[in-house]
């Protein structure tokens, strides 16, 4: 890959955090993807999972079973590190092919955009304007987590990017569409939260599959539609 | 064969050690919070580690054994009795139909379990990605045959318990923020004592303590973090993130507590105390290796014991 760690250390004595940077970009995430996909793709004695964030990727192991395996390192840590540094070298950027664009219709009817007025008050612009700029973007979701199939996605137009609530909603409602700085989620399950609420789909995120859990996974695009 | 919730207990649930795969997804691997205990319970029983148990907080309720089988507690101690009958930790013991089992008091830690022989199965098969809370009624099936009630019960080597304490030492690495310290922090977190607030549950333990603050406010983007993960919240307070975490953060992870002291923080409840000791990963690997040996030499004596 072209792009290289910044960092790697430790999170715990079970897992290892490669960083690529702090910045919601798309070669940092497509790099995290990337070394995720290739770590699972080509597991180490010891090893149990690569979760890509968005602009790390972090390795979890079993230490007993590393160091069953690496007399010439001194601790599982540094065999593991070496594995991931490798790995960044052999792996390839991930096939965009496999990536996929999801249409999410939307509703912004009065019930389903809680927060729209304010973001508009917040933005300046007209309610129907700040739909519009958000609907004028293609969002990539950077990765998956908060919850079973909370996408984080970016980036929102930055006329339209409007902090989280001061006070989070005890319960925001399945499906809801949010906003916080430049990013976008949709709530997959009714959920406390933060977010503001633009509008709320009816497309059901969390499939119930056990190889695919949820509708998105990192590196896809989503497309918001208005109903 | 099942084994019956007759009486609501304040927060029972079935766990194993976690499921691992489908962190990629938001999915966090949950599971007991206090491992070793889990482990061991399962091992003495002949078990597989991994086997589901109930982890049991205080009170307890009443659980009513349907049928015969065999069955191990350990971790925190409640107290239990098997029909009046005191019954002592980190051990088997055998229950006959219709035997109940209660839990006197909170004499230490927050968490106990219980493993059946086989392990524990729920009736229904839908599995939810979530720690659920089991209520009366509900009835958690095992599958243990015909149980050989003449068998010698089976102990634990004291060595092998964690050492368990209200006011435990836990031993940290450094995480991926703590250069965000300062050293006056840094030694703020290495000496200073940290109390368990009262909003602490399976997702995380709050701390109340000296506020520290970080050199740096960068802020950043989301990702992973750890059971253990020790995360600096914006107003300078700590929150320890326990079994049910959220699978990514975006607050500073400025230390993790090792996995051999886990436990330790893991059988502590509100107003508890705890205090740091930084080490490096040389160290935590170490006292990790240590319990796996140990926890072998369980596994083989178990083994041996069946078979004579």
């Amino acid at each position: 890959m072209d792009v290289k760690p910044v960092r790697i250390f430790p999170l715990g004595d079970n897992a290892v955090t490669v960083e690529f940077g702090n910045e919601m970009s798309e070669p940092l995430n497509s790099a995290a993807i990337s070394l995720a996909d290739h770590i699972n793709n080509n597991p180490f004695p010891g090893f149990v999972e690569a979760v890509p964030a968005v602009a790390s990727t972090t390795i979890f192991y079993r230490p007993f079973e590393v160091r069953d395996t690496a007399d010439e390192f001194s601790t599982a840590f540094d065999r593991v590190t070496q594995f991931a540094i490798d790995a960044v070298d052999e792996a390839v950027e991930s096939n965009t092919e496999d990536l996929t664009v999801h249409e999410i219709p939307v509703s912004f009817g009065p019930q389903d955009s809680l927060d729209l007025e304010a973001i508009a008050k917040y933005s300046g612009l007209g309610t129907d304007d700040v739909i519009e700029v958000f609907l004028s973007n293609t969002y990539r979701v950077y990765m998956l987590g908060f919850l079973l199939g909370f996408a984080y996605m970016g980036t929102v137009d930055e006329r339209i990017a409007m902090p989280r609530r001061s006070s989070p909603r005890v319960a925001v409602p399945k499906g809801s569409v949010g906003i916080a700085g430049r990013q976008t989620g949709i709530y997959p399950s009714e959920s406390p939260g933060g977010w503001q609420i633009i509008g709320r789909t009816d497309v059901q995120i969390v499939t119930g599959d056990q190889q695919r859990p949820c509708l998105f996974k990192p590196g896809d695009s989503v497309k918001f539609i208005r109903t | 064969m099942a084994l019956c919730i007759k009486k609501d207990g304040i927060f029972t649930s079935l766990q194993n050690l976690g499921e691992f795969g489908l962190q990629g997804y938001g999915i966090n691997p949950r599971g007991a919070m206090d491992q070793a205990a889990a482990r061991i319970v399962n091992l003495l029983l002949g078990n597989d580690e991994n086997d589901p148990l109930l982890e049991i907080h205080f009170p307890g309720g009443e659980l009513e054994f349907e049928s015969d089988c065999r069955f191990a507690i350990g971790g925190a101690d409640f107290a239990a009795r098997l029909d009046g009958d005191e019954l002592a930790s980190w051990r088997t013991h055998q229950a006959r139909a219709s035997n109940l089992l209660r839990f006197r008091e909170k004499k230490k830690g927050n968490r106990c379990y219980l493993a059946v022989g086989g392990g524990l199965r729920l009736s229904s098969t839908a599995r939810a990605y979530s720690t659920v809370r089991l209520t009366k009624g509900d009835r958690l099936h095992f599958e243990s045959g015909s149980p050989d009630l003449s068998t010698n019960s089976c102990v634990v080597s004291p060595t092998l318990i964690p050492p368990y304490s209200s006011f435990p030492t836990v031993r940290i690495v450094a995480g991926g923020e703590f250069e965000r310290l300062s050293p006056d922090n840094i030694e703020l977190l290495t000496s200073e004592t940290f109390v368990i607030a009262n909003e602490s549950n399976r997702m995380g333990f709050r701390l109340r303590g000296p506020a520290i603050s970080t050199e740096r406010t960068t802020e950043m983007v989301s990702a992973a973090v750890n059971f253990g993960t020790i995360q600096l919240l914006p107003d300078g307070q700590l929150i320890v993130l326990m079994a049910d975490h959220q699978t990514s953060g975006g607050y500073p992870r400025i230390a993790n507590i090792i996995t051999a002291d886990l436990p330790l923080i893991g059988q502590l409840g509100p107003n508890d105390k705890v205090t740091f000791k930084l080490v490096d990963v040389g160290e935590a690997e170490q006292a990790a290796m240590q319990f796996e040996r140990d926890l072998k030499k369980l596994r083989i004596g178990v083994a041996l014991g069946r078979s004579r």
